[in-house]
Parts: structure tokens; C-alpha cells; sequence
């Protein structure tokens, strides 16, 4: 058990460090792109032009319709297939950010949708364009909104990054699997991995409670 | 605070209307709800749009600040611009959205349930419009806001979020937000039907006042004492037309029309 306890410390900064070098930014890039491109999505979805609005439903539906491991596999091994070759950290980056971007467009869709429609008109009757009613009056209450279940791709996302140790990308769960091949400790290994997921993902979910009270400061509780 | 454009700035523009419009229509699918609506607004004038719900009278307005846009008439504002629906039907959109903007910008609404920005405090709600649309400089935006704020006993609420305001204070922070931008033509749109009875008084009276200050203003209400006391001309309409106009003294003690007698004593004795 002492062994146990000694392998535990040793591979517990290991593990984090390929949170803070694989998983965290992995994760929060592919966030960052994944948002703005849900953003376009979820516009072009609301669009009033068909073509436009059947672009985006289409792609919203190929993302939602596959799983996440084949669309990565798709990127990673299939397309060099085709000339195109990408480093395993772009492909992880791509994946997971096109992934995003089609769930999350139905996120930021439904929360557009949810501001009342007095709120365009009084943006209008100021004097704004429709762009500018969208940016500085319909998104920051798009956003009150948004924040629970955008948290919730955002952790799910952080989870299924162990998915880019299956393309070669050293992360968390790379580094714990490396571990317990070379001492044979899997049940420790793995339930140490996944306490380290799990120590990330309650701070998250305390980011998110922080976030939440920010925002409601200007509705009625 | 008093209208930017005075009649005796300009020699002549007393004799023209600020507003004019003629044969106003608009269908939405096959439900006409105006049927051909003219009417004038003169600087300085308080002009009241009364009639029961569906009679058009609320669609006229929105009209007034391209919320809407009619199927056919036109809109003459003294100075530009001049909207003739019918011929923009045909024509290029773009025309089109150049001439609403600039109807929107000579003209303000309030809205019956005020529409406030909740996520923004009454000082930023009124400064929005001029700081963000018209290129104020903030500082200045903000003086005259706090003046105006000031005006109507608002002064120590600028910094306060709209829901931790009550309807009344609301609703005068949505006049203010409106006054901010300017405008020739104040337009509001039954600003108290969505408020308790017991706040309707404190705006209409800021209403009255801003008519007694000179600013032009098309009013929709059901308040027919605020009607007979601040309007030079009311309108009655009902099923898209202007049934009856006049004097609020004749027209409301004297209706010529049947539709509109009938509609007055609904009103005026519910119970009868």
C-alpha cells in the first residue's frame, strides 16, 4: 500500500502537468474557436434566407449525427488519405472546435430566440442598426442566459479531450495511460486520472456559479 | 429641455405640417387593419389616436417610426424624408431601409411595456441612443441625461438596474430614454395600459407636461381625461379608418359619428 501511495504522488504531478499542457489549453482553444463559430452558425440558422439557414441546419445536424471520436478520426487518419496531413494538436484543435461549434449553435440560437422581441424594437427606435442591436443589446442578455448550458459543453469538452490521446496528443489521460503501462498500476492510475478531470471540472463548475451571479445582477431574484 | 426646432426658426414652416400622412394601408395576410389613414401633426401639436383594439391605431404609429411598414401612402416629414409605400414596394429594398432609418431618427417611441434594456442601468438606457447612434460625447450624454433624469424626479435612481424600478418609474425612464435622442415627433404607444392603476397618474403627467412644453407628439391611449385635456386634435378610429377627428371638447361631447358615441360610452360607462 506504501508503494501504492508513493506511485500515486509520483505520477500526480505528471498527470497535472499534462492537464495544464494538454487538456487545459487544448480544451479552451478549442472552446474559444468552437463559440465563434457557433455564433456565425447560430446566425446564419436564424437567418430569413433559406439557402443560408439550410447551410448551418445541415452542418448542425452532420456534427450532432456522428460521433465525436469519428469525426477526430476522420480528420486525423482519413484525411491524409487525400493529401491533406494535419499535426495531431491542429487536428485535436479542429475536431473538437467544429464539434462545439454545431452544439453550441443550437445553444446561442434558442438563448437569441429567448430575448423578447420588444427588446430589437427598442434598439431600433434608438436609432441601432440590426447588427448593432444584436451586438450591444440582444447578446449580453443572450448571454445571461447561455451561461448553464454553454458551462455544460465546456466541461463535457474538457472531458472528451482524452479523446485526442487516441491521435498521439500527450494530455492527461496520455500521460496517466504512459504511467500505468510502465508500473502496471491501471486501477490506480486511471482513478487517479479521473480524479484530476474531476478537481478540474469543480472548478469549472464554481467559474460557472461565479459567472451565473455576475450576470443575474440586473434581474429580480 | 424644450423642441430643438422652434416654428419661428424657419419663416413659412408654420403653415407646413411636420407630419402628413396619406392613405396609409396595411394587411397582414388578409387581415386589413388600415384602410387608408390621413392625418396632419403641426409643430407643437398634441395629436391623441383612441378606437378600439384592432382598429389600427397602434400599427399607425409604429408606422411613424419604421417599425412598420404600410402597404401603401405616404409619410411627409417636414424636412425628409418622404416615404411613398407604394412606389418602395416596387423598388430597391436598400431605398427603403435608408428612408425608415431616417424616419426612426426624427422620431422616438414609447412603448407601452417600456422595453427598457434590463441589462443596463436608467442612466445607460438613456444614454445609449445618443452615445452609441448619434456620436454624443459621453460626458455631454450624460449631463443632459441626468438633467432630464432630474426633470421627472429620477435623479438618485440613474445608477439602478430597470427591475429595481416600479412600472411608473420605469415608464418614465423609457420617456426619458426617448426625449435623450432628440426627437421632432414623440410618439407613445398606450404608455400606461400596462401599468397599476395607481401609477398611470405620475406618467401621464409628465406627458402632459412635455405637450405644454411644445413637443410634438402623436399619443394612443385609453385615457380619454389625459386626451381631453392635453390633446389640440383626437382621432378616433376603428376597423383601419379614421371614423371621426376633431377638437377633444367637440369630440367628446358632441360625436357625430354613431360608432364613435357607441365607443365613448363603452368607455366612459362600462357598466351601463
Amino acid at each position: 500500500m506504501a508503494d501504492g501511495w508513493q506511485l500515486f504522488l509520483d505520477s500526480f504531478w505528471p498527470i497535472v502537468w499534462g492537464a495544464v499542457s494538454g487538456t487545459i489549453p487544448l480544451a479552451l482553444a478549442s472552446f474559444a474557436i468552437g463559440l465563434v463559430l457557433a455564433l456565425g452558425v447560430a446566425l446564419m440558422r436564424l437567418s430569413r434566407n433559406r439557402v443560408v439557414s439550410g447551410i448551418a441546419r445541415v452542418y448542425i445536424s452532420i456534427i450532432r449525427g456522428t460521433p465525436l471520436l469519428v469525426q477526430l478520426f476522420v480528420i486525423f487518419y482519413g484525411l491524409p488519405a487525400i493529401g491533406v496531413v494535419i499535426d495531431p494538436w491542429p487536428s485535436a484543435i479542429a475536431a473538437f472546435s467544429l464539434n462545439v461549434g454545431g452544439y453550441a449553435a443550437e445553444i446561442i440560437r434558442a438563448a437569441i430566440l429567448s430575448v423578447p422581441k420588444g427588446q430589437w424594437e427598442a434598439g431600433y427606435t434608438v436609432g441601432m442598426s440590426h447588427a448593432k442591436t444584436l451586438r450591444r443589446i440582444i447578446l449580453p442578455q443572450a448571454a445571461r442566459v447561455s451561461v448553464p448550458p454553454l458551462s455544460n459543453s465546456f466541461i463535457s469538452l474538457v472531458k472528451d479531450t482524452s479523446l485526442a490521446s487516441l491521435i498521439l496528443v500527450t494530455e492527461l489521460f496520455k500521460v496517466s495511460q504512459q504511467i500505468a503501462a510502465f508500473s502496471q498500476e491501471f486501477m490506480l492510475l486511471y482513478l487517479e486520472a479521473a480524479l484530476v478531470y474531476w478537481l478540474i471540472c469543480l472548478a469549472l463548475s464554481s467559474g460557472q456559479s461565479a459567472l451565473e451571479r455576475r450576470l443575474d445582477r440586473y434581474v429580480a431574484h | 429641455m424644450s423642441p430643438t426646432d422652434p416654428v419661428a426658426a424657419r419663416p413659412g414652416a408654420a403653415d407646413r405640417p411636420l407630419l402628413t400622412a396619406a392613405g396609409l394601408r396595411k394587411a397582414f395576410g388578409q387581415n386589413e387593419v388600415l384602410r387608408g389613414i390621413d392625418f396632419e401633426v403641426r409643430r407643437g401639436e398634441v395629436v391623441v389616436l383612441i378606437g378600439p383594439s384592432g382598429s389600427g391605431k397602434t400599427t399607425v404609429l409604429r408606422s411613424l417610426n419604421g417599425l412598420e411598414t404600410p402597404d401603401a401612402g405616404v409619410l411627409d416629414l417636414d424636412g425628409g424624408p418622404v416615404i411613398d409605400f407604394a412606389a418602395q414596394a416596387l423598388g430597391p429594398a436598400k431605398a427603403a431601409k435608408r428612408e425608415r432609418l431616417a424616419l426612426r431618427d426624427r422620431s422616438a417611441m414609447v412603448f407601452q411595456h417600456h422595453n427598457l434594456f434590463p441589462h443596463l442601468t436608467v442612466l445607460e438606457n438613456v444614454i445609449e441612443g445618443p452615445v452609441q447612434v448619434q456620436r454624443v460625447p459621453k460626458v455631454r450624454a450624460v449631463a443632459e441625461a441626468t438633467a432630464l433624469l432630474e426633470r421627472v424626479g429620477l435623479a438618485e435612481k440613474r445608477d439602478a438596474y430597470p427591475f429595481e424600478l416600479s412600472g411608473g418609474q420605469q415608464q418614465r425612464v423609457g420617456i426619458v430614454r426617448a426625449l435623450a435622442l432628440k426627437p421632432d415627433l414623440l410618439l407613445f404607444d398606450e404608455p400606461t395600459s400596462a401599468l397599476d392603476p395607481e401609477l398611470v397618474g405620475e406618467v401621464l403627467q409628465v406627458i402632459a407636461e412635455l405637450a405644454r412644453e411644445g413637443w410634438t407628439m402623436v399619443v394612443v391611449t385609453h385615457e380619454l381625461a389625459f386626451a381631453r385635456q392635453a390633446a389640440d386634435e383626437v382621432l378616433f378610429l376603428d376597423g383601419g379608418v379614421v371614423v371621426e377627428r376633431g377638437a377633444p371638447a367637440e369630440l367628446f361631447t358632441a360625436p357625430r359619428e354613431e360608432r364613435t358615441r357607441r365607443f365613448l360610452d363603452r368607455i366612459l360607462r362600462p357598466l351601463d
